[in-house]
């Protein structure tokens, strides 16, 4: 068990090594770079004003070198004024480093932010917090929900209850976030009143009024879909016989359903909520747009409209660490629950 | 100037009477079908069951919409007619007296003719998207299935790669107007349009190597056929300049298909090591055929099954993507018809307006429903065989 998950520690490094590099590709294309320049550099600047600021920000060095420093395996220089020789920081909006150094992600330097004007932990750490709070809400409202009417669904399969219940699952995982948002707040916001259509308040303090919304929408997509994995898994255990030979032996339903069917048929179910977080990560972005809310999602979309190439593989990192570590809980959850699947 | 209007039943009416080709269109359909479920096989059998006959009826719905787009709507969806603006859902337009049945935006165009013109552009690209990434996923996960070992670690690297991805950022960082400048489109659009004439050409090559009559026809026809469309696609250089593509419409569909090919490969794959071990497979192995033979013509046509229904389910994905990409704004002209733009625009101004977010929510609701009722049914249909 120990050197399966080890094999899938050294797998998971080499993904995120691959994937940054991919990114760190992508940020730095030529046009890319010419629209950083030109956002960070005064109107109607020439195209050598342009090229100047490009090459006096190390973004003229060799790609390889600039990932090496990004990454921390090779020192980060400050720019030397070429007149006095003098060594200044890169950005001095930042905590950029003055004498060459190892200063990356490896150290736990994820560079500056050229949009925010601030160090990128300064901004993705809150931001990723803020997320965090309204992931829980999400998790503790679409959990037990979709576990509650899949189990109902299985129960009785091929019942009216059963038919009731997918055709609406069904419904629900057809309704990404930007339709069910845009529907949520035409009910609940614009002729009830009953809620607020933005979570910008939420930053300050998480009301009922301002954060149901959100939260509704981002749950909604993924009931389905986990209800429907528990339905299945459901209607599996049901058709066994330990379950008919306790129903002869004369138990209740209920207790039959409680006590014998119910813990067989939650082990499925727990693997697809774990895989739903890479999903649940694009809705958090559409979400957080849409009701304004300050998370993870907004400062990803800020991040890649103004090509912020250090808050851009930030994010990056982070999200690709996150859809990476919850496959591999997935996994050794799956195999530690289920004990007829053992990993060699 | 003050505006008429029709009630609200003028509106429905009114909304009704404008899809009649797409009623006529669906009933000449659906009673046929009836007709001749029996010898349909297993699309006859989805009219057995309630959700079978829902899911083909929305689907067929858009399609046909699709198709009679020109006729159905009374507007130009680009036309913007000022004394319209913001106007509310049965307004009559002055000039024409036409009505706008869902109203007008806030620059003043039908809120009806642009959702119907929306679904245009999602029944082209969706399906079309899901068919090369079946392809793609096809040609890579049956090899990495059947062999195994080092091709299947490495591709399953790859598509892992892709995956862990979350879709997002993904499109943010291949669906730039930036990019279009790089050769990077254009390149994967040449690597992913590649694919479907290797598919074919293995295809045709491995069952008919013994029969050159028919071998050489069949190439020929491929890749006539297929070169064709691939230099119309990939160069934009169509000798005869029918196949023609928008640069930022083929960046779209390279990234969807890019995001989608993945899911694909691992399904495929999966199937592929599950049907190797059975019987008709080892009987093949012992006539001696090729393995390319084993996978296109004796795994592949007993993996449909799954396929089908993972199709339908990928093209109502595909549209949610593509929806997304709407909603972000990202590689689609901002005047564009698309579903996911109308409602990124109309949702801005929920506040004070609600009539131009409610038809392209619906639509793109519904269309997505009506495929997943029908992989649904399929589904249900092809256990019981």
């Amino acid at each position: 068990m120990l050197s399966f998950v080890l094999r899938r520690l050294g797998t998971m490094a080499l993904t995120m090594l691959c994937l940054t590099l991919v990114v760190f590709f992508l940020v730095n294309l030529e046009p890319n770079l010419k629209k950083l320049a030109i956002s960070q550099t005064e109107m109607h600047t020439s195209a050598e004003q342009l090229e100047g600021w490009l090459v006096n920000h190390g973004y003229r060095q060799n790609f390889f070198v600039r990932y090496g420093q990004w990454l921390g395996v090779i020192k980060k220089s400050p720019i030397i004024d070429p007149a006095t020789g003098k060594a200044s920081q890169r950005f001095s909006f930042c905590s950029d480093p003055v004498e060459p150094v190892y200063s990356g992600v490896l150290q736990g330097d994820f560079g500056c932010s050229t949009k925010f004007k601030a160090d990128v932990s300064k901004k993705l750490f809150p931001a990723l917090g803020a997320t965090g709070i309204l992931m829980f809400w999400v998790l503790a409202v679409m959990v037990p929900i979709s576990l509650l009417i899949g189990i109902l669904a299985g129960m009785r399969e091929g019942s009216r209850t059963d038919r009731t219940l997918s055709v609406a699952s069904i419904a629900t995982t057809a309704t990404p976030e930007y339709v069910s948002g845009v529907i949520f707040t035409v009910i609940f916001a614009s002729w009830f009143g009953w809620l607020n259509g933005s979570a910008a308040s939420a930053s300050q303090g998480i009301t009922f009024y301002n954060f149901t919304l959100p939260v509704m929408t981002l749950a909604i997509y993924g009931i389905g879909y986990i209800a429907r994995m528990t339905r299945a898994s459901m209607v599996e255990v049901m058709t066994q016989q330990y379950i008919r030979t306790a129903r002869l032996k004369g138990l209740s339903f209920s207790s039959v359903v409680i006590k014998h069917a119910l813990r067989n048929a939650l082990i499925a179910p727990f693997t697809v909520i774990m895989l739903q977080f890479p999903w649940l990560l694009t809705g958090v972005v559409i979400v957080e747009v849409m009701f304004r809310y300050q998370g993870f999602g907004y400062v990803l979309v800020e991040a890649a409209g103004n090509n912020d190439i250090d808050l851009l593989l930030g994010c990056s990192l982070v999200s690709v660490f996150i859809v990476l570590i919850t496959q591999l809980i997935s996994d050794v959850g799956y195999a530690y629950l289920n004990p007829r699947i053992r990993v060699q | 100037m003050q505006l008429e209007y029709v009630g609200t039943l003028g509106v429905i009416l009114g909304v009704i009477a404008r899809f009649w080709p797409t009623w006529l269109a669906i009933a000449l359909v659906m009673g046929s079908s009836f007709y001749f479920k029996k010898k349909l096989g297993l699309y006859g059998q989805l009219f057995d069951s309630g959700v079978g006959i829902a899911g083909v009826g929305i689907c067929l719905f858009w399609l046909f919409t699709a198709i009679f787009a020109s006729t159905i709507s009374p507007f130009n969806p680009l036309e913007q007619i000022v004394v319209m603006k913001d106007a509310l859902p049965g307004a009559i337009e002055p000039a024409t007296h036409k009505v706008f049945l869902f109203g007008g935006d806030k620059l003043a165009r039908d809120v009806f003719s642009r959702m119907v013109y929306g679904s245009q552009i999602v029944l082209i690209i969706a399906p079309a998207a899901t068919a090369f990434a079946l392809m793609v996923g096809i040609t890579l996960g049956l090899p990495a299935g059947y062999y195994g070992g080092r091709i299947d670690s490495f591709l399953s690297f790859l598509a892992n790669l892709v995956l862990a991805f979350p879709v997002i950022l993904l499109f943010y960082l291949l669906v730039t107007p930036g990019i279009m400048d790089t050769p990077i489109p254009y390149g994967m659009a040449g690597l992913f349009f590649l694919f479907p004439i290797i598919f074919f050409c293995t295809l045709f090559w491995t069952r008919f190597k013994k029969r050159p009559d028919r071998l050489y026809l069949l190439l020929g026809i491929t890749l006539i056929l297929g070169g064709w469309v691939y230099v119309g696609l990939v160069f934009d250089a169509d000798p005869l300049g029918i196949v023609h593509i928008d640069p930022n419409q083929l960046n779209i569909f390279v990234a969807v298909v890019f995001a989608s090919s993945p899911g694909v490969f691992r399904i495929v794959r999966g199937l592929t090591m599950d049907i190797k071990t059975r019987d008709y497979v080892a009987a093949a192995q012992t006539r001696g055929e090729s393995p390319w033979y084993i996978m296109l013509w004796e795994v592949l046509p007993n993996a449909r099954g799954p396929l089908i229904v993972d199709a339908c389910l990928r093209i109502g994905y595909t549209t949610i993507l593509l929806g997304t990409l709407g909603y972000f704004g990202l590689g689609l002209a901002p005047e564009s018809p698309d579903w996911g733009t109308a409602i990124k625009d109309a949702s801005r101004l929920l506040r004070s307006f609600i009539h131009p977010a409610l038809p392209p929510t619906i639509a793109l609701m519904s269309f997505v429903l009506g495929l997943n009722l029908l992989a649904d049914s399929l589904r249900e249909q092809s256990m019981k065989d």
